[in-house]
């Protein structure tokens, strides 16, 4: 168990068992489940007494490490879909690749949104084609459209099949970039996001080497690290990331994974989504449905 | 996950298309690793009393300094905000390993230094009173206002010397062991992501810090008209052998490791090997850097063939192409880990330029101002072991 993780604990089923919590005969945890026998509820609110206020010492040891200064503030893993809500609202991103229509109004939104330098990118748009030959080639999608950006494209008869992959930050609960940057210039939001402290960075660049998706760059004119960060100021006054306004085809989708209600949480509860290079075990919190082997 | 450059038409990510670790970042290691490398030569004599690497001890030391004092000038160059530089050390991240750098160097330097300082003390002293004019007070300030030694001193000296030669071996093992894992510790690239690589990187370094102490060695003999010490060139020609032998050991065994297992990195990594770093890599690390060495160093290793003269050159020659390998490594390292892109499907060329804070002119600077403070440091101390023991005090 991570050292994150000790929060659940205590306010979790078993804390409640502990603490006496529980309705009687309703545990599962075999620790109190005939009637209230005291002197082992009292072993159990000694045991759980002690083990708390060790666990709080620890994460109050934990909170003089300049990482918990400075970056960590909210437990990572309570941000992951699955784990614990906290008192903070968990955000998700949903691609569905079945919708993309490789417009190309998410590229533009996201370089005027945020000032993207021309040659680097946010976000980007990939299309994959298979042609009938065994052929796949995988190009970008231009911001301004494939027909006006005069390419001469494949011919129709050709082509098998052919999908588009939009990607940007994977916000990582487990992020390399965040773990690499030597000066806590990669930090978490509260909620979770991936953010850059420019005023921080020393620009190494190592943390865009430990990015496995190719997100992170040096922003040429601004001479630090930059990257996606779903539009967090955006987000912050309760809008939509850029690049999920202009969607045409709502394939990309972003909300609070912790409210039922929300759009990604109906669609994530209803879709089969995997993530990119799950084997690297940085846990995205960027889903996607119709994620194919060939894509990167 | 597959690789389809052979087949399908390349695609980079577009942040991919420009590496972002430049030749500064190739020589930073190259030159921390003959930091390493040069005291681990001087502690072959002051800790494991390889008497023959004498006349080379003192001269590995001060070499090791100078070489030290100028690491961090590459990683300046290079990074993009060089005024928040001391950040790493101010406000560090226990979670990066490059947030270690500050304090393992700034360690390692302090021992160096002390080292040195102990080393050199009794010859300090004895200039502060006997030099002339001016110099009289530089002696003066080296020596920090002690100018005698007793008998008792010049033991606690000896002892210090010892711990700190004693100390500064893992210490210099930390220093270069720690830069490969740098890399080794990078899952996102598969051509540097390896736990050998600490390994690599040090063995490497060693053989980098014989190789140019070895010329270096035989350069200041020639230009003082000394006759080079037989068994210290046959010693140190051992030395890199033996040394050599292992960094390419290690380097072939991480590669056939990847290409034996033939996972889905290996697509990638033998694209870049037979076209990026065919020259780099199999001509200049493995072929010319690697191989030849191996042949030519057992000739003043391990026999006494042809006259001394021409064994001196079979070192010099094998210690040139071993810092030509050693550098290769340093590029195919970390050049040949930023050649691909990380959708695994293209390549990107690194265009190398002469001028620039990041350009070839510059990389010449780096590694001509490390030479320029040797010779400095020569100018101010004895690099040559004094003719006895008696007459230091201590063991040089």
């Amino acid at each position: 168990m991570s050292l994150f993780e000790l929060p659940i604990v205590t306010s979790g089923p078993a804390a409640r068992c502990a603490s006496g919590g529980c309705a009687t005969g309703g545990c599962t945890s075999g620790g109190c489940s005939s009637g209230s026998a005291e002197r082992a509820s009292e072993t159990s609110r000694r045991e759980f007494l002690k083990t708390a206020t060790t666990m709080t010492l620890g994460a109050m040891s934990l909170t003089l490490l300049p990482g918990a200064m400075a970056g960590d503030e909210v437990p990572a893993a309570a941000l992951h879909p699955g784990g614990p809500a906290a008192n903070k609202p968990m955000y998700g991103f949903l691609i569905d690749t079945t919708k993309c229509t490789g417009a190309g109004k998410c590229l533009t939104a996201c370089r005027v949104e945020n000032g993207v330098p021309e040659g680097q990118a946010r976000t980007w748009v990939e299309r994959y084609v298979h042609f009938k030959d065994g052929r796949v080639e995988v190009d970008l999608v231009p911001e301004i459209g494939y027909a006006a950006s005069g390419e001469p494209q494949p011919a129709a008869e050709d082509v098998l099949r052919a999908y588009f992959v939009p990607k940007l930050c994977n916000q990582c609960v487990d992020a390399p970039c965040n773990q690499v940057c030597p000066v806590h210039a990669s930090i978490k939001s509260p909620e979770g996001i991936e953010l850059v402290d420019t005023d921080r960075c020393i620009g190494c660049g190592y943390c865009v080497q430990a990015c496995p998706y190719g997100i992170r760059y040096m922003n040429h004119e601004t001479n630090v690290a930059d990257k996606c960060n779903w539009c967090y100021h955006r987000v912050m006054r309760n809008e939509q990331p850029a690049c999920v306004e202009a969607c045409p085809t709502g394939a990309r989708v972003f909300g609070r994974v912790d409210d039922p209600e929300s759009e990604i949480s109906k669609r994530l509860a209803t879709l089969p989504t995997s993530v990119l290079k799950q084997h690297l075990g940085t846990l995205p919190l960027t889903r996607y449905v119709g994620l194919t082997d060939e894509v990167t | 996950m597959e690789f389809h450059a052979l087949h399908d038409t390349p695609f980079i990510f577009p942040n991919d298309a420009h590496p972002v670790w430049s030749i500064m970042i190739v020589l930073y290691p190259y030159i921390t690793g003959m930091v390493a490398g040069a005291f681990v030569v001087s502690t072959m004599y002051h800790v494991f009393q390889r008497e023959a690497l004498r006349p080379v001890a003192r001269l590995a030391v001060v070499t090791s300094l100078c070489l030290g004092a100028c690491a961090t000038l590459p990683l300046l160059l290079h990074l993009h905000q060089p005024q928040r530089a001391l950040n790493v050390v101010a406000t560090p991240s226990p979670s990066s390993a490059m947030a270690g750098f500050g304090f393992i160097y700034s360690f390692y330097m302090l021992v160096l230094v002390v080292d040195v300082w102990l080393l050199f003390r009794p010859a300090i002293v004895e200039r502060a009173r006997s030099a002339p004019g001016a110099w009289k007070s530089v002696y003066r300030a080296l020596a920090l206002g002690v100018l005698e030694i007793t008998p008792r001193a010049a033991e606690i000296d000896r002892k210090l010397i010892h711990a700190l030669s004693v100390i500064g071996i893992p210490a210099a093992c930390i220093l270069h062991g720690y830069v490969g894992f740098l890399f080794g510790a990078i899952k996102a690239n598969p051509w540097w992501s390896s736990s050998l690589m600490p390994v690599i990187f040090l063995t490497s370094a060693v053989v980098s810090g014989i190789a140019v102490l070895t010329l270096l060695y035989l350069f200041l003999c020639r230009r003082s008209r000394m006759e080079p010490d037989e068994e210290c060139m046959r010693s140190l020609s051992r030395l890199l052998w033996m040394f050599l032998v292992l960094a390419v050991t290690f380097e072939c065994g991480d590669l056939l490791h990847v290409a034996y297992e033939r996972e889905e990195e290996w697509h990638v990594i033998r694209e870049l090997l037979v076209t990026k770093l065919r020259f780099s890599y199999l001509t200049l690390q493995m072929f010319i850097g690697a191989l030849l060495p191996l042949l030519i160093l057992p000739i003043p290793a391990f026999t006494r063939f042809a006259s001394a003269g021409f064994r001196r050159a079979c070192t010099g020659v094998a210690a040139v192409l071993v810092l030509v390998q050693v550098a290769a490594m340093r590029w195919n390292v970390v050049v040949g880990g930023q050649l691909f892109s990380k959708s695994f499907r293209g390549f990107v060329d690194y265009p190398v330029t002469w001028f620039g804070r990041e350009g070839l002119l510059a990389a010449a600077v780096v590694l001509a101002l490390p030479m320029l403070l040797l010779w400095g440091a020569m100018k101010l101390l004895p690099v040559w072991p004094p003719s006895s023991e008696s007459e230091s005090g201590v063991k040089t």
